[in-house]
């Protein structure tokens, strides 16, 4: 056993002997880690901006808690599962960080939340889109918060099969982030009582879309849908556009689709495009209050995930303020028993699998002359309600739901 | 409806069209390369950097300028060229007459910089460029409807890809350039200012790629990480020519767009992969590529 | 004074120079190893164990570039099929100790290698760069495709377990110091071949090749032997990075990996044996301190700059530099 070791068990026994007087925060401090991809290729997802979103969270709770200082520090993991569990184990072992927040890929995620079951630390995924992450990876030891593919499929396709696109054919991004949003998608077509005629499965990533496009013309479906992110996602919208994809009939469902990529394709190439997304900011007076604030410190619009970061930092804060502690189990439990109504959702809860479920949006982006704006980018057309847009846990893999 | 292997033969002619307009992207990119190593013996991996470049500028003039594509089609890789002549003064002509591994280690530098610094200001996202008003739309070809930007494209590149050929290989200007890498001395004896004319051709064959670069921007998407992907399958296709031959890598580039776009159709998933493949083959059973001189 | 007792004169204080030399040597080497020894009691070990996995891909690396004078451009191909093969083995027989799982992806990182020799080792290069990078993008493309890998998520929670059956690994201390053992032992070897008869031909090749041909060595065996010593070496690291870390994922496949190697190398000092070691340790922690700070958005363009600015001016690397000032100003 090492020194260091040493050290922090006698700490620990300290802090716990005089748990009754003092609230019991480790170290004093609640530190909060924000790890995410700050230059790579999810950057503008939460990246940089996403811990302006975490800064004004903690600000607005006046940067302390139950007595104790709010730390924030942050961390590049460059997309990579090895430097994100090489952070995250200095964050918990060495500097006593009692949150992980961000966290987007979804092979950083996994790893990460492998770490943070070990050591008993606590964190919040508000990036990742896997369903996996509350599924078969699920942990007691985090909180997925904003989306997953589930409801994506979910929302978006049953909306499109009921509109009468009954035959698809799914262009998938050829890793397991598309395998299992192609899963999610035919499933929820077969059961809505369309057909999946044809799948594809693509390069990830893929700079030119024309042969698949084509492809996907040739096979004469109702609905062409993407079951990819990012890059190809827009190139695929694109290049669908020049193709004259839709003017011949078809349909095109992009599944992830976030709003810096519609905004990055621009109205005129992505009008009509449906789409499911946990939060805009422009539904009610709340989330453009907050959108504004965001706006003002960043430059552009929020996306779900910013909110999210935002929204989920405050629950948890909320709950240290509640329980005078900053032990993982005690805190989640805590963040599990309150409803959560923000500017984020209203009656939101954290299942005991680590799902946020809560309502989600299917949108539609809006035409040139609907668009009053740069970012006046979506309409809502529904409300899926939570229960109807997650996986419900009768269906669940988790061991902490299933009791294996 | 004739059918090849189980797909209909008006999706196969489909296929094979766009694969040569790929290919003809490919035969640009490797142009440049090619031309680059033949005459200077610079490995650029800055290459894909370039490309990038000028499909960002493209973007950027529009943004800021209000300067349209026509001008952009001049403009970008002018001034691509410049910053190419830039790096090629101050950076590579320090490096000359080392083992020419460090080009490309050092031009692998100068890429990670720039996609660093434009990442920082531009994001990941992208950049939205509209296509222009002449080119929207496109005209059915009975087994595929073709886009008019991209019968513009092939038309360009073939065209640009001629152009160089023949100067390189055609006129005195070329003669003078391929006699530099002989023999640099002998020329720089006979009045021609050598050094100027190494800067001139590194902007050449860099303007090459941004011009490829503005090709692309109405009809990909414009990220500052579009380059890099792309840098490796264009470095194959120009081992595969057989580095440093011009018209290989013009036939190459197309080749490969087509051996690429026929994957795409039977194996889609190994469509990044094939070219490598095809590479390794080809290196196996001739060491200098396809166009390639001496071992 | 004679001629030959001038010789000898000056032979002798060569000997006495190149003795004390080698003295200094000495001495530094136990200055490092008792750094490495205490370092963990001041530092975070994990961090350590990373810098000690990279150090030992670029010293394997170094093997190739700066004793051979072959350019690798695909040398992360065999630091994940080490790590994948390690990784797969330890998550799913749980038989198996530590050793032999590391064992088993050195073994397949070695095999690999020879698979990659075969077809390359004929080029020369820039023809060798490129025909190694396909072959890299192609094993890229199969640890993509291959179920075993688990794809773009990786492989998560591969158990530490126990060396030899009962040194239990979990402890950060004990790792460490398995960790550090292993990359003494690899220093040591690649130390022995580039002082022996072979590195010395090694080097030959690397200097002028159709000289060593025509001093009749066949050289394309040599560069044979080198490539696939060089590429177990590299499946050794991936192996512990596994086990260090856990998890095995595409970003060790990535071509991105087989140049930032390269720059590490370089940095360091290409052919001298400490400087891939110390430019490992200067990429690691500067991208960890990159991270940390406010230049965390920046590092790709840090890294870049480095780069041209080592390629310009510093060619030699850090420890080639020190070589030269020590040799200017102590002799």
């Amino acid at each position: 056993m090492t020194i260091m070791k040493k050290l922090l068990t006698s700490a620990i026994a300290s802090t716990l002997m005089v748990a009754g007087a003092q609230a019991d925060i480790s170290g004093d401090t609640v530190k909060i880690g924000y790890l995410a991809d700050m230059s790579g290729t999810y950057r503008d997802l939460a990246g940089p901006n996403g811990l302006i979103a975490l800064e004004m969270a903690v600000a607005d709770f006046g940067g302390t808690v139950a007595g104790s200082k709010i730390e924030i520090v942050s961390s590049d993991d460059r997309n990579s599962p090895d430097v994100a569990s090489a952070t995250v184990r200095r964050w918990v072992e060495n500097e006593d960080v009692d949150l992980v927040a961000g966290l987007v890929a979804s092979s950083v995620s996994i790893a990460v939340s492998d770490i943070l079951e070990e050591k008993d630390k606590l964190g919040i995924v508000s990036g990742s889109a896997a369903s996996s992450i509350t599924n078969e990876h699920c942990t007691p030891n985090h909180i997925h918060y904003v989306y997953d593919t589930y409801p994506l499929a979910n929302g978006t396709a049953s909306a499109v099969v009921k509109e009468g696109g009954k035959t698809w054919f799914i262009l998938t991004a050829d890793y397991a982030f598309g395998h299992a949003l192609e899963g999610d998608v035919t499933r929820v077509v077969e059961a809505n009582g369309g057909e999946v005629i044809q799948t594809l499965r693509h390069p990830f990533p893929t700079p030119d879309f024309s042969s698949f496009i084509l492809q996907a013309q040739g096979s004469g479906a109702d609905v062409v849908a993407l079951a990819n992110a990012g890059a190809d996602t827009t190139n695929a919208i694109n290049t669908a556009g020049e193709f004259g994809l839709t003017q011949s009939g078809q349909t095109l469902a992009a599944l992830l689709l976030f709003l810096a990529d519609v905004h990055a394709l621009g109205v005129e190439a992505a009008q009509g495009i449906q789409l499911t997304t946990g939060w805009y900011w422009d539904m009610n007076d709340e989330t453009r209050a907050w959108s504004d604030r965001f706006m003002e410190k960043t430059g552009v619009r929020p996306t779900m995930i910013h909110a999210g970061v935002y929204s989920s930092t405050i629950q948890y804060l909320n709950a240290i303020k509640a329980t005078g502690s900053d032990d993982a189990q005690t805190v989640r439990k805590q963040m599990m028993a309150t409803p959560i109504n923000d500017m984020f959702t209203s009656n939101g809860r954290i299942r005991e699998d680590g799902r946020m479920v809560h309502d989600m949006y299917l949108a539609e982006v809006k035409t040139p002359e609907e668009s009053k704006g740069e970012w006046d980018l979506y309409k809502i057309l529904r409300t899926i309600p939570a229960d109807e847009a997650y996986r419900p846990l009768s269906e669940s893999k988790c061991p902490l739901v299933t009791g294996k | 409806m004739s059918m090849i292997l189980g797909v209909p033969l008006a999706v196969l002619s489909g296929q094979l069209l766009l694969g040569v307009i790929n290919g003809a992207f490919y035969a640009l990119l490797s142009l440049g390369l090619a031309v680059i190593f033949g005459l200077l013996k610079i490995i650029n991996f800055a290459h894909g950097a370039m490309y990038m470049l000028g499909a960002m500028a493209t973007v950027i003039l529009f943004d800021t300028l209000g300067v349209n594509y026509w001008v952009a089609l001049f403009v970008a890789p002018v001034l691509v060229g410049c910053l190419g002549m830039a790096i090629e003064y101050f950076l590579l002509r320090r490096i000359g007459g080392q083992d020419h591994i460090y080009s490309l280690l050092l031009t692998f530098g100068v890429a990670l910089m720039i996609q660093g610094i434009l990442t920082n200001i531009y994001g990941v996202s992208g950049l939205r460029y509209s296509m222009p008003d002449v080119f929207k739309g496109g005209m059915n070809l009975g087994f595929m409807f073709l886009p008019y930007y991209r019968a513009w494209v092939i038309v360009m590149a073939l065209l640009v890809c001629f152009g160089t050929w023949f100067m390189i290989e055609k006129t005195k200007l070329g003669a003078y350039l391929r006699a530099g890498t002989e023999d640099s001395q002998l020329l720089q004896g006979f009045g021609i200012n050598v050094p100027l004319l190494v800067s001139l051709t590194y902007g050449f064959g860099v303007m090459l790629a941004a011009f490829a670069g503005v090709l692309a921007a109405p009809i990909y998407s414009v990220t500052p990480g579009m380059g890099s992907h792309i840098l490796i399958v264009v470095f194959a296709v120009v081992v595969i020519g057989g580095m440093g031959s011009i018209a290989g890598a013009i036939i190459t580039g197309i080749l490969m767009g087509v051996v690429e776009g026929l994957t795409k159709t039977f194996y889609p998933q190994a469509s990044s992969a094939v070219i490598f493949l095809v590479m390794v083959v080809v290196l196996l059973i001739r060491p200098s590529g396809l166009f390639g001189k001496e071992a | 004074m004679s001629e030959s007792a001038q010789h000898a004169d000056i032979q002798k204080t060569m000997l006495a120079q190149q003795k004390s030399e080698h003295r200094k040597k000495q001495i530094l080497n136990l200055v490092l190893l008792a750094l490495l020894l205490v370092a963990p009691a001041v530092l975070y070990p994990v961090f350590l164990m990373k810098i000690l996995c990279f150090a030992l891909f670029a010293v394997a690396f170094n093997l190739l570039l700066g004793y051979t004078g072959l350019l690798s451009f695909g040398h992360a191909a065999f630091l994940a099929s080490g790590a994948y093969t390690t990784g797969y083995l330890l998550s799913n027989y749980s038989g198996l100790t530590t050793e032999m799982g590391i064992l088993a992806g050195t073994a397949v990182a070695t095999l690999l290698g020879l698979g990659f020799a075969v077809v390359a080792i004929r080029r020369q290069g820039i023809y060798f760069a490129m025909i190694t990078l396909a072959l890299a993008q192609l094993m890229f493309f199969f640890f993509v495709q291959s179920e075993f890998t688990g794809g773009e998520d990786g492989l998560h929670g591969v158990p530490r377990g126990y060396l030899f059956g009962f040194i239990d690994l979990s402890d950060n201390m004990n790792m460490y110091y398995f960790v550090l053992a292993v990359f003494l032992a690899s220093y040591l070897l690649v130390q022995r071949v580039v002082s022996s008869p072979f590195g010395q031909v090694l080097k030959a090749i690397k200097q002028n090749e159709p000289r060593a041909i025509s001093l009749g060595y066949n050289v394309n065996q040599y560069k044979l032997l080198a490539f696939v010593m060089s590429s177990g070496l590299a499946g050794l690291a991936g192996s512990l990075k596994t086990v260090v870390f856990q998890l095995a994922s595409l970003n060790d496949a990535h071509w991105h990996l087989s140049g930032e190697v390269i720059l590490m190398t370089l940095i360091g000092g290409t052919g001298t044996l400490l400087g891939p070691v110390v430019g490992a340790t200067f990429v690691v922690n500067l991208e960890y301190q990159l991270s940390q700070g406010p230049l965390g958005d920046w590092v790709d363009a840090i890294l870049g700059a480095i780069f041209v600015l080592t390629v310009i001016a510093f060619r030699s690397g850090i420890i080639g530099e020190v070589q030269k000032f020590m040799r200017k100003n102590l002799s």
